[in-house]
């Protein structure tokens, strides 16, 4: 098995990726920070590295309805957006999963306007959590790559049939330079085989799909769907296992740092894991027990994995990304909370709101944000959410 | 005329790919519309339907009326889905997954979903050149959601967002001059009334492989214009005979071919309907002129 490391922007590194996944439809509508991914993709196909169709549509709305066709006939479909295109391509990114047709997107997490910001935050993804699309949150270049052929092999598997969304930060992970592992086409193929997709449209098997539904049948028909992203999980799992025992590299619905023998533990999504897991080893040292819980998974969400990583803990630090304004706290705080509502040992939850739009959140402001937490947990300060940072 | 349209409707193909038991108004002409629009195409299409009236009428969860593989997704982009039906497919056999076959892939979609909302998709779609055929049945208004204006809705006509004396005062959009606009290989007007005419059309852009072939298909709506059922197709008739919907194609965008003739005044169309109820015969005089202008525009391109 030949791997090779290169020192690759993420962006490119994630449509290296999408080529090697040998897919057969992209579409996309440029918008900042997805730009490099569909723009280095539009080159791999342009000089024939991947026989693909590249569709450049003129909106993200038609991107996400493309992309509906395209996997209607069984085509491997790989788009990608942001922020205001997620926003307008909103109304067929619920429908793509309520059809059940597989695709993967590399969602480049970005602020909603407005004010307009084209700068990272999780505002964009939080607004389609309920759209019954499965959400994984990525960490790093190499978690993105890798993510690619796991997410297709997720999506396109006959028991899933679900779209897939790798949430990636903005800038902090599309434009960064990092080394990131190749893997070679020979151990794609075999992890990621093409496949042929039941009941794909085809004059010699006729099926309409997207009927529509009267009251008698319409909640079955969400049922149906709620089964489906819910009974996904275990195959998600079987997929990064499968992925980890080919390349050595392991995934799982949520990962913990340190956290083992903890009293406290930052909860964190996205890329903020990797400072957060450097600023509790340095607490560490200072005699802190803390340690750090990385939510990858969010839908369908580990309930029984989260629960197993913190229930006996005294209070949980959970960082979000977006406000839900008027709301109890930020949708990742107030989904934990939920989570352990009445259960034993639950600890208790400190939300902070921090680095809205990418307003840079220092280890510095990791190491205040921990123990700012940890002092208003002893005080039972733990309703609501902190904005961090914020001035004036 | 009635005798020969009795004697023509037998030589219409027997094959019914859109079939009965769907839930339609009676004298619905846009269902019959799509019915003969599918014995044109035959069994060999992927349809990829709008939301509207014959979307909802034809798909009832867990029914279907459709013998070809059909999809609807939501109500501006039929245009984009069946454009990427048709990458895919064409990807797919050009990488030897699937085997190869030629089909036709058809948009479908009402003069709402055409005209207004499903206008940028469709545009685009139009200018990335692919072999696709749109039909745009158009029973000027937004029928499905209970009759408000469309851009399609005629000077003159009342809607419910038109409503009575305040009847709409702005002219139908011309969609096919838009379609021929962009260049594309074929554009046509059809109507339910001449049902040879509009399988010729529908074959021939069939037969045409290549960029996007554009029907605009017109269709009475007993529910949304006030008549009763059994003139749906005299009425439909009426629009052609008195030049308010003249049959034509346009070829490359520039090639004018007349199909209708009639000159009959366009006060007999309109007082057979409802919509039209509250138009003086001063406001009939200013239809029957804008009408006259537009036949005489339409025969100067014809010309060349
Ligand atoms: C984004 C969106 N806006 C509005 C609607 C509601 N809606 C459904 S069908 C329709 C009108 C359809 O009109 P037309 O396309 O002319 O088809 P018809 O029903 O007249 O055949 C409307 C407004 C919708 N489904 N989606
Ligand atoms: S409202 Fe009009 S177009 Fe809709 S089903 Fe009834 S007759 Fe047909
Ligand atoms: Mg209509």
């Amino acid at each position: 098995m030949a791997t090779q490391r290169k020192g690759i922007e993420v962006s490119i590194a994630m449509a290296d990726a999408v080529a090697q996944a040998n897919v057969d439809v992209i579409a996309a509508y440029p918008i900042t920070p997805q730009t490099h991914i569909v723009e280095h993709l539009s080159e791999i196909v342009a000089n024939g590295e991947l026989d693909a169709e590249y569709v450049p549509v003129e909106s993200e709305h038609s991107a996400m309805s493309v992309c509906c066709g395209s996997s209607a006939v069984g085509a491997r479909t790989f788009t990608s957006t942001s922020s205001q295109g997620l926003a307008l391509m909103a109304e067929i990114f619920y429908i793509a999963a309520s059809m059940r047709l597989p695709m993967v997107m590399a969602l480049a997490n970005r602020s909603l306007s407005g004010p307009l910001s084209i700068w990272n935050d999780h505002t964009d993804t939080m607004m389609v959590r309920d759209a019954g699309w499965i959400h994984i949150f990525v960490e790093n270049g190499q978690e993105c790559y890798d993510n690619v052929f796991c997410g297709f092999r997720i999506s396109e598997d006959p028991d899933i049939m679900l779209p897939l969304a790798i949430n990636l930060d903005g800038f902090i992970l599309t434009h960064m330079i990092e080394p990131v592992i190749y893997e070679d086409n020979e151990t794609i193929r075999k992890y990621l085989p093409d496949v042929r997709m039941k009941n794909a449209l085809h004059p010699d098997n006729p099926v309409s799909m997207g009927c529509f539904a009267m009251p008698e049948i319409y909640t079955e028909a969400q049922m149906s769907r709620e089964h489906g992203v819910r009974n996904s999980y275990p195959t998600i799992v079987k997929a990064w296992q499968e992925w980890g025992d080919l390349t050595g590299r392991y995934y799982k619905p949520v990962e913990t740092y340190r956290a083992d023998d903890a009293d406290y533990c930052i909860v964190t999504m996205g890329s903020y894991g990797e400072t957060a897991m450097e600023v509790v080893d340095a607490l560490r040292e200072e005699g802190e027990k803390v340690g750090v819980v990385k939510i990858r998974l969010w839908r369908p969400f580990p309930f029984d994995d989260f629960r197993k990583a913190v229930l006996g803990k005294k209070s949980l630090i959970v960082i979000d990304r977006a406000i839900s304004f008027g709301g109890p706290g930020g949708p990742v705080a107030t989904e934990l909370r939920s989570a352990l509502y009445g259960k034993p040992g639950a600890p208790t939850i400190v939300n902070y709101v921090a680095g809205l739009a990418g307003r840079d959140v220092s280890r510095n402001d990791f190491k205040n944000i921990i123990l700012e937490g940890k002092a208003k947990a002893e005080k039972g300060e733990t309703d609501g959410f902190t904005l961090y940072g914020l001035r004036g | 005329m009635d005798k020969f349209s009795v004697f023509s409707s037998r030589l219409v193909d027997k094959s019914e790919n859109f079939t009965s038991g769907h839930r339609a108004c009676q004298g619905c002409a846009e269902a019959l519309a799509v019915r003969h629009v599918m014995k044109a195409l035959g069994r060999d299409t992927i349809v990829a339907m709008a939301t509207g009236c014959m979307e909802i009428i034809s798909s009832p969860l867990p029914l279907t009326s459709w013998k070809v593989p059909w999809i609807h997704n939501a109500f501006e982009n039929p245009s984009a889905v069946i454009s990427r039906c048709e990458s895919g497919m064409k990807a797919m056999m050009r990488k030897g997954k699937i085997p190869q076959k030629k089909i036709n892939f058809v948009a479908m979609g009402g003069d709402g979903a055409t005209a207004d909302i499903g206008m940028g998709p469709l545009s685009g779609a139009l200018e990335r050149g692919h072999d696709m055929v749109y039909v745009c049945y158009d029973n000027e208004a937004y029928m499905n959601t209970g009759v408000q204006r469309s851009s399609s809705t005629p000077w003159g006509a009342s809607t419910m967002t038109t409503p009575g004396a305040s009847w709409k005062r702005t002219q139908k959009k011309n969609i096919v001059e838009i379609m021929a606009a962009h260049r594309i290989p074929y554009t046509a007007t059809a109507n339910i009334a001449f049902p040879e005419d509009l399988e010729r059309k529908l074959r021939k852009a069939r037969s045409i492989r290549s960029g996007l072939r554009f029907i605009h298909l017109f269709a009475s709506c007993p529910t949304g214009w006030g008549f009763a059922p059994a003139d749906a197709i005299k009425i439909s008739r009426m629009a052609v005979l008195s030049r308010a919907f003249p049959l034509y194609e346009v070829e490359e965008g520039e090639r004018y071919t007349i199909n209708s003739g009639g000159d009959a005044p366009v006060y007999d169309y309109l007082r057979m309907q409802n919509r039209f109820r509250r138009l003086s015969d001063g406001d009939i005089a200013m239809i029957q002129e804008h009408v006259n202008r537009e036949w005489e525009r339409l025969n100067r391109k014809a010309r060349g």
